[in-house]
């Protein structure tokens, strides 16, 4: 799944720019859910993922030592870990009383997908606003400039009204149609964010 | 009542197939920027409800239709927690290893941090910290990395990566959702108690906001994640509660789930479900049904478990400061605790009017034209400034939890470089000891590392990326503890004979814990500007894993949330509620004036009458004349203009989809003809157009109060009953209104604030 995954990214924001609330976004939804998901699940734990880690401090004429050891998490312990041991027997259980020992585990294949999937995701986004910002002003068409400026009033009404979905009807809206009128409205929408919290200060101080 | 969804409500006189019995699209929906009616929307759950109920009886599809709905919302509260985890582990792991990326790059694999680099190799004890799979870029670039050059080097990189950073966060915000800025709770707040802001919990500014997040956190600003998880929680309540045809169409029971995706937010912010649900119970949520308690719980839980097995930390903990000490404490100590409690009050309330003071200057003035510059130049100036110090140069969480760290053998930080004496060690107990030099460095680098959080945060909260408030509080609280623990400690030890240690902090023994202090002060720091109080407490209790520290958090919360009170009567998330003009009842405020409905209600005694509009009276031309002509969100229905006895209120909004829906689909429909709201329309001579009936739009309950009511009455049933607008009668008759506004600018007034700057409908 997680090839899928780096597939699907990239074309994400487009996705999202055409889903409305039909029922491709539930859909879409779950499949991200399940590629953020899968990767932890999919872990398997390599040896080199697990150790207990013992560090024991100076004690008498022996300097402090590090010990690393692959064991499992009931015998993550300085009786077990520390080999050789470098005091003789009587002095064992004082010189492990010193001793702190840590089981620790991680999952380094989830730490690479998910790193791979932010900066994946990031670079998208990078790309779609270059796209944006420099090469979409480049191919549509000058008309889109069209509608005026009028006052918040009745961009309110308008605005409602338009929001109210338009019966489906028998006009054939070609994919490439439909994904332009949904970028063109999440576009509209981004502005009018904007205004808001940019210009006009109303929101988000 | 209202007619239900399924045409229910009428009373069997609805022999015609009306084309107006099957609500249109957009009926019953709200414009962006109002408020809902949750009398409306409660009801209209419950007669969902019931017919899904009484349908179930029919056929076995219906009876699993009923059980399906039944267990949709335990469904979507399983599936909130996975998400909201999931992202939380996202955002962990990218924040930890971008903070990183600013000092340095891991050979071994670019994706690991520095922890994680140095896992598998085999460091000494005495440089436990090196390895030589991670190189600073002075080491990657000059090859070495000691000298005035390499630290030079290493200065101007972390910078260069911390502007970045922020620049990239800043321009991602301001392209793809402005929503995403900030830290989300006051509008979260706002929304809870019944606001529409379209667009603030959808799926760009879900992932705009988890971007930007780490992309802030990593730059180094003065800034947490807190916030802005419990935003990104609720967005992912939002986007999933399309899935459900129940919590799609019922902003009430949508609201339900927020509050639940709130706690689920704070859940995997501080890897506490419980201290999770009672923040959202106190701090964001405004009606909270006991069912909600149950199901934010599930979600806060399956949310941490989440967490818990992406692991971000190595340790199978969720927060990185996580400490499990259970030292014992004295009583005498709660004098110093309480004295933490006094200064996180005092802090609050001076970060709180300062930072809205800096606010109110972006909204008005001309620094809030350049935002990313804004941006550059506080991210610039937290750079410098914090690259010297070693504690403000590691990222903020680090810091507290090495703060709240005690002490042990082991330690080998410049904090814990006391005076050691082993051959008085017994074991790994450690006792108190006389501070070596490593302390006294470490006591004034991090009393300069206080001055700048405390003054560098008032700038940084606020800005356009998005920016939580609690990991900076926590951490003044917590430097400022530990201040004061190792002077305690300090004090014990060379007086141990005075009166007041003699008792129990005998030469030897291991009485004060530094640690404790750290923590009781960044609980004090964050009651004081938050003002939160039973979540705080638990919150810092379930951070530490033991009731032992409960009474001097407590104190130390109590102390701080009263000197803070006496300050300023508001915390943080209010006070910005306030600035921006949100429409936020503020439901913990009593209302004590003396005024009357009639002192509120519009029109006032010089304005023109109230607008209505008759029953069956007026024609479909008259009443677009009204909807044109004025702005208001409603109008009442009378019997007649003369008698203005009252029928019931409609909805603009409604009234203009349903008049525009039948002038384009019903036939017959002209300007002159009449519109008529009840059962039995009058007769009309045969020559005139047909009748426009709209009494399903009509709502035939409106609430009423007499004009005498006292205003603290229709304040408490606004609060208590989440009404927009209130009807006024005088001797039965209408007399006039009153919405939510109007008392939202009427208890301004009374608090001599400025009413006009409710700016919201």
């Amino acid at each position: 799944l997680s090839p899928g995954c780096e597939f699907l990214f990239p074309q994400a924001p487009t996705m999202f720019a055409q889903c409305s609330h039909n029922s491709a976004s539930p859909v879409l939804l779950l499949v991200l859910l399940g590629c953020v998901l899968c990767p932890p699940a999919q872990a398997s734990k390599s040896s080199e993922d697990i150790r207990c880690k013992c560090i024991c401090p100076p004690y008498r004429n022996i300097s402090g030592h590090i010990y690393n050891k692959n064991v499992s998490q009931k015998d993550c312990n300085c009786l077990h870990v520390v080999e050789p041991m470098p005091v003789p027997g009587n002095d064992v259980e004082a010189y492990c009383l010193l001793c702190e020992c840590k089981y620790e585990e991680r999952s380094t294949t989830t730490i690479k997908v998910i790193i791979i999937i932010y900066l994946s995701v990031v670079g998208a986004l990078l790309l779609y606003m270059a796209f944006l910002v420099l090469v979409d002003p480049l191919i549509r068409k000058p008309d889109a400039y069209t509608h005026p400026l009028h006052n918040e009033e009745d961009s309110e009404d308008a605005r409602s009204l338009a929001a109210v979905p338009t019966p489906a009807g028998a006009r054939a809206n070609t994919v490439l149609e439909r994904v332009e009128g949904a970028q063109q409205r999440w576009k509209r929408q981004v502005q009018e964010q904007r205004k808001t919290v940019f210009d006009r200060h109303k929101m988000l101080s | 009542g209202f007619s239900s969804y399924n045409g229910g409500g009428m009373n069997g006189t609805s022999t015609m197939m009306d084309f107006l019995e099957e609500p249109l699209p957009g009926v019953g929906t709200y414009e962006d920027f109002n408020t809902i009616d949750w009398v409306r929307e409660k009801s209209r759950d419950r007669d969902r409800h019931r017919e899904i109920t009484n349908r179930s009886k029919e056929s076995t599809w219906a009876l699993l239709h009923s059980v399906s709905d039944a267990f949709s919302g335990w469904l979507l509260m399983l599936l909130i927690g996975l998400l909201a985890g999931s992202l939380a582990g996202l955002i962990d792991i990218s924040a930890h290893w971008m903070t990183d990326l600013k000092e340095g790059v891991c050979l071994a694999g670019f994706w690991f941090n520095h922890e994680h680099c140095c896992w598998k190799s085999n460091t000494t004890f005495t440089d436990r910290d090196k390895c030589p799979e991670w190189k600073s870029w002075s080491q990657l670039i000059l090859g070495y990395g000691e000298g005035a050059f390499a630290y030079i080097l290493n200065y101007f990189m972390y910078v260069i990566w911390a502007l970045m950073f922020s620049l990239l966060a800043v321009l991602l915000v301001k392209g793809f959702a402005p929503y995403a800025c900030g830290s989300g709770i006051p509008e979260i707040k706002t929304i809870l108690s019944g606001f529409i802001i379209r667009g603030y919990l959808g799926k760009w500014t879900l992932v705009i906001k988890t971007i930007t997040l780490v992309l802030a956190v990593s730059s180094g600003l003065s800034l947490g994640k807190e916030g802005p998880l419990v935003h990104v929680a609720c967005c992912c309540g939002n986007i999933l509660c399309h899935l459900f045809t129940k919590y799609r169409k019922n902003e009430a029971k949508r609201r339900e789930v927020l509050s639940a995706a709130a706690a689920a937010g704070v859940s995997v912010a501080f890897g506490a479900p419980i201290g999770g649900v009672l923040f959202s119970l106190e701090e964001v949520s405004y009606y909270f049904p006991l069912k909600t308690l149950w199901r934010s719980f599930f979600a806060a839980l399956v949310a941490a478990f989440t967490l818990r097995s992406i692991n971000p930390f190595g340790n199978s903990r969720l927060v990185l400061f996580y400490v499990e000490f259970h030292l014992p404490w004295h009583l005498l100590e709660l004098v110093p605790f309480i004295l933490l409690g006094i200064f996180g009050g005092l802090w609050g309330a001076f970060f709180i009017r300062s930072n809205i003071a800096w606010c109110r200057r972006r909204k008005t003035t001309r620094l809030g034209k350049y935002p990313v510059l804004e941006v550059f130049v506080v991210t610039a100036i937290t750079a410098i400034l914090a690259f010297p110090n070693e504690y403000t140069r590691m990222s903020t969480s680090e810091l507290i939890s090495e703060l709240f760290n005690d002490c042990g053998i082991l330690d080998s930080s410049k904090l814990c470089e006391y005076v050691n004496d082993f051959n008085s060690t017994k074991g790994d107990d450690l006792p108190d000891r006389a501070a070596g030099p490593g302390v006294y460095t470490a006591m004034w680098q991090l009393a300069l590392a206080l001055i700048m959080k405390v003054f560098i945060t008032i700038f940084t909260f606020g800005m356009k990326v998005p920016s939580g408030l609690f990991i900076p509080s926590m951490a003044v609280g917590a430097i400022a503890g530990r201040l004061l623990g190792v002077a305690v400690e300090q004090l014990a030890f060379y007086h141990h004979d005075w009166a007041i240690f003699s008792g129990w902090c005998s030469q030897g023994a291991d009485c004060i814990t530094p640690g404790l202090y750290a923590m009781v002060g960044a609980a004090a720091c964050l009651g004081g500007v938050t003002r939160m109080t039973v979540s705080l407490v638990v919150i810092m209790f379930e951070l530490t894993g033991g009731l032992e520290y409960i009474v001097p958090l407590m104190a130390a919360a109590m102390t701080s949330k009263w000197v803070a009170d006496a300050i300023g009567r508001e915390g943080i998330y209010d006070a910005h509620i306030r600035l921006n003009g949100y429409p936020f009842l503020e439901a913990k405020e009593e209302f004590s004036h003396k005024t009357r409905a009639m002192d509120v209600m519009r029109p006032r005694k010089n304005d023109p009458p109230l607008t209505v509009i008759t029953q069956d009276s007026m024609s479909v031309e008259d009443v677009e004349t009204i909807v044109t002509s004025t702005t208001y969100s409603g109008y009442p229905v009378v019997v007649s203009r003369a008698s203005q006895r009252l029928v019931g209120f409609v909805l603009r909004r409604d009234l203009i989809i349903s008049v525009e829906n039948a002038r384009k689909k019903q036939d017959g429909i002209v300007s002159t003809s009449v519109i008529c709201f009840t059962d039995y329309c009058p007769p009309l001579p045969p020559s005139s157009p047909s009748v426009l009936k709209l009494r399903s739009i009509l709502d035939l309950s409106p609430f009423t109060v007499t004009d005498e009511t006292p205003m603290e009455i229709v304040v408490d049933i606004f609060r208590k009953l989440g009404l927009r607008q209130c009807l006024v009668t005088h001797n039965g008759k209408l007399l006039g209104i009153i919405t939510k506004k109007d008392v939202l600018k009427h208890i301004a007034q009374m608090a001599n604030q400025d009413p006009n700057s409710i700016l919201f409908n």
